[in-house]
């Protein structure tokens, strides 16, 4: 069995948000680029269920689209443990592209099991899972919140409103998770980034894509009007201002 | 032609954000000079659908398969794909929930239209088309421009609201043709939790973090919740120590939610948290550092020990509500 991570590359998640010419492009000046938490989680989870698999998952790979610059991101996933990487040489343009990039990159390799996460946290598309899965022709299981490795196949927990589902889902089959999957990301460690130098990191050349949506501009959300304080004695008058400023009591 | 709304039922029966969704999909209609046709898939009576027409929907096409009752992402979205077709649409709406995001994708690619997810208002131009959404988890907005004659738009629950226009709706019965490929899934156990108020749902939610020490003192918070009606959540730290369930987490890695009412209780206020919950109409911060960053996300804030504060809140709502 072979398990496949699809990697975002995105801002810190502490980053402050800026544009820049005349607010049509994100100012990438000082910004830290991180593993998209999800994925993160993703592969923390693929490592553990390739550990406790005694074999039967022999490889767990990352792929990422994106320019050079990307690479470091990917260097970390070898780092916490991936086998090997592949960057599909392309600018990530929008969620339809970027999955079509992904589907021509994988789709003889034979992967059993994609994950992907739910959204990207720069420009939450939530979208590249379910594109991907659909340009493949395979199934894909969305909300995940748990993935099991048992006698030979792979169970996902699925969140549902107010419960949950198990779901058997016939590989391969993309993943798309949320929350669960994993609690704490694992780190690299010293031998692991040692390690990382060596792994095998594919460059593919990027394949045509449609191009069907377009970023103009940016905007800030308004500033918000300053926080209006209450006397901690006085919780009546809270009460009511939230009846009668706020209107929502 | 027209703007094809898929409207989700839970147990036979729509929701405040199905009405909101079709509220939405009329404000589109009535920018393009279309009709609204809704999509309902599983067993919805006849009374639980004409609600949709006061909504704006013109036309429903029912969908009933007994094989469709979980979600089934590939034949979900191979129906809605269908009823696109038929129906010459333009424009499909979805939820930008679990639901909306697990078919949202897969329609888009069937057929090659292009998806703008959360969006939380109506274009500012219908042609170029050109729609608003959440970027950068809630820190920004981005214009996007769709290009491809086909749109798919999934709109955050809670932002657009819901809008009565009084109509009525005709209802027709499609049969899908769905083959064993759109059916790789099966699933195979489910587990329910009963009786609460979903977080997704909630017009008001009491969350919790850090400061309340422990998971003994979340009294005080499920208390308040039940006077209100509300839904409870907290941060991140709470739910990873175990202190309440993952389904309570709210966040950039948790629950995105927007509800009237959002009360932070010993939250910090960390912009992973506010990520979650800045879209919400109010938001009231208890905490006794009065620099603690959630005053910055806050409309009204208490600057003091939740020990005391909670109480002493729950008490004021109570007599609130006697005398109203
Ligand atoms: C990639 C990433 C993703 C993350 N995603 C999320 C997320 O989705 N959601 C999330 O919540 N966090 C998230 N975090 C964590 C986030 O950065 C914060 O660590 C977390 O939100 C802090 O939780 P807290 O406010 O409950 O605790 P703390 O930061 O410990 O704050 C506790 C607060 O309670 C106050 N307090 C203490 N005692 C009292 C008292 N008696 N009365 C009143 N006030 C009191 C303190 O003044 C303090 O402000 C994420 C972090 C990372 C790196
Ligand atoms: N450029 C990319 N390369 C590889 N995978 C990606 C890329 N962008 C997004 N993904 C995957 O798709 C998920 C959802 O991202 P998005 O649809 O962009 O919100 C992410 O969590 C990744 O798993």
């Amino acid at each position: 069995m072979k398990i496949l991570i699809c990697i975002s590359n995105v801002p810190d998640t502490t980053t402050k948000i800026r544009f820049v010419n005349d607010n049509t492009a994100f100012d990438t000046n000082g910004v830290q680029w991180i593993i998209n938490p999800w994925d993160e989680l993703a592969l923390t989870r693929a490592l553990e269920l390739k550990e406790g698999s005694s074999g039967a998952i022999e490889k767990v790979s990352v792929i990422s689209v994106g320019p050079q610059s990307s690479e470091p991101t990917l260097r970390k996933a070898l780092a916490i443990g991936a086998d090997d990487a592949i960057r599909v040489n392309a600018e990530p343009k929008d969620a339809f592209a970027v999955a079509q990039q992904l589907a021509e990159a994988i789709k003889d390799e034979g992967y059993d099991l994609i994950i992907s996460g739910i959204e990207s946290s720069d420009y939450n598309g939530a979208a590249v899972g379910g594109m991907l899965a659909e340009f493949l022709g395979i199934a894909s299981v969305s909300s995940v919140s748990g993935i099991n490795f048992e006698s030979g196949g792979f169970q996902v927990k699925r969140e549902i409103d107010g419960g949950s589902e198990m779901v058997a889902a016939q590989t391969p089959f993309v993943a798309i998770i949320q929350k669960g999957v994993a609690i704490v990301p694992r780190i690299p460690s010293m031998r692991g980034i040692m390690q990382a130098r060596t792994k095998p990191l594919k460059v593919v050349e990027s394949s045509a894509t449609d191009n069907l949506t377009e970023f103009v501009d940016y905007e800030l959300p308004p500033a918000k009007a300053a926080c209006k304080m209450v006397d901690p004695e006085n919780m009546k008058e809270l009460v009511n201002l939230l009846h009668t400023e706020a209107k929502v009591l | 032609m027209s703007v094809l709304v898929y409207t989700e039922n839970w147990d036979g029966k729509f929701k405040k954000l199905s009405f909101e969704l079709v509220s939405f999909a009329k404000g589109i209609a009535e920018m393009t000079g279309t009709s609204v046709t809704a999509l309902s898939i599983g067993n919805v009576d006849a009374e639980e659908l004409n609600k949709l027409g006061n909504y704006g929907a013109s036309k429903i096409v029912e969908v009933k398969d007994d094989r469709l009752n979980h979600l089934i992402n590939g034949a979900y979205s191979s129906i809605i794909s269908q009823v696109a077709e038929k129906e010459g649409s333009s424009v499909v709406i979805l939820s930008n929930n679990n639901t909306g995001k697990a078919l949202a994708p897969r329609v888009s690619v069937k057929l090659k239209a292009g998806l703008v997810a959360g969006v939380n208002a109506l274009p500012s131009s219908a042609n170029p088309f050109i729609i608003k959404k959440k970027a950068f988890t809630g820190k920004a907005f981005a214009n996007v421009k769709v290009k491809s004659d086909k749109k798919i738009l999934t709109l955050n629950q809670n932002s657009f609201g819901v809008k009565e226009s009084g109509g009525s709706a005709s209802v027709e019965a499609f049969s899908p043709s769905l083959n064993d490929a759109d059916f790789k899934t099966e699933v195979k156990d489910v587990h329910k939790v009963t009786g609460k108020v979903l977080l997704t749902d909630a017009e008001i939610v009491v969350s919790g973090g850090r400061g309340m020490k422990g998971p003994e003192n979340w009294g005080p918070i499920e208390e308040l919740a039940g006077l209100l009606g509300a839904a409870t959540a907290c941060s991140r730290p709470v739910s990873d120590e175990g202190w309440r369930p993952h389904e309570e987490h709210t966040g950039q890695t948790g629950k995105i939610i927007a509800p009237n009412l959002y009360i932070a209780a010993g939250i910090s206020g960390a912009i992973q948290h506010v990520a979650g919950i800045s879209s919400s109409k109010c938001i009231v911060a208890i905490n006794k550092d009065n620099e603690a960053p959630i005053f910055e996300a806050a409309d009204y804030g208490v600057i003091g020990d939740v020990m005391q504060v909670l109480p002493a809140l729950i008490d004021a709502v109570k007599s609130f509500k006697s005398e109203n």
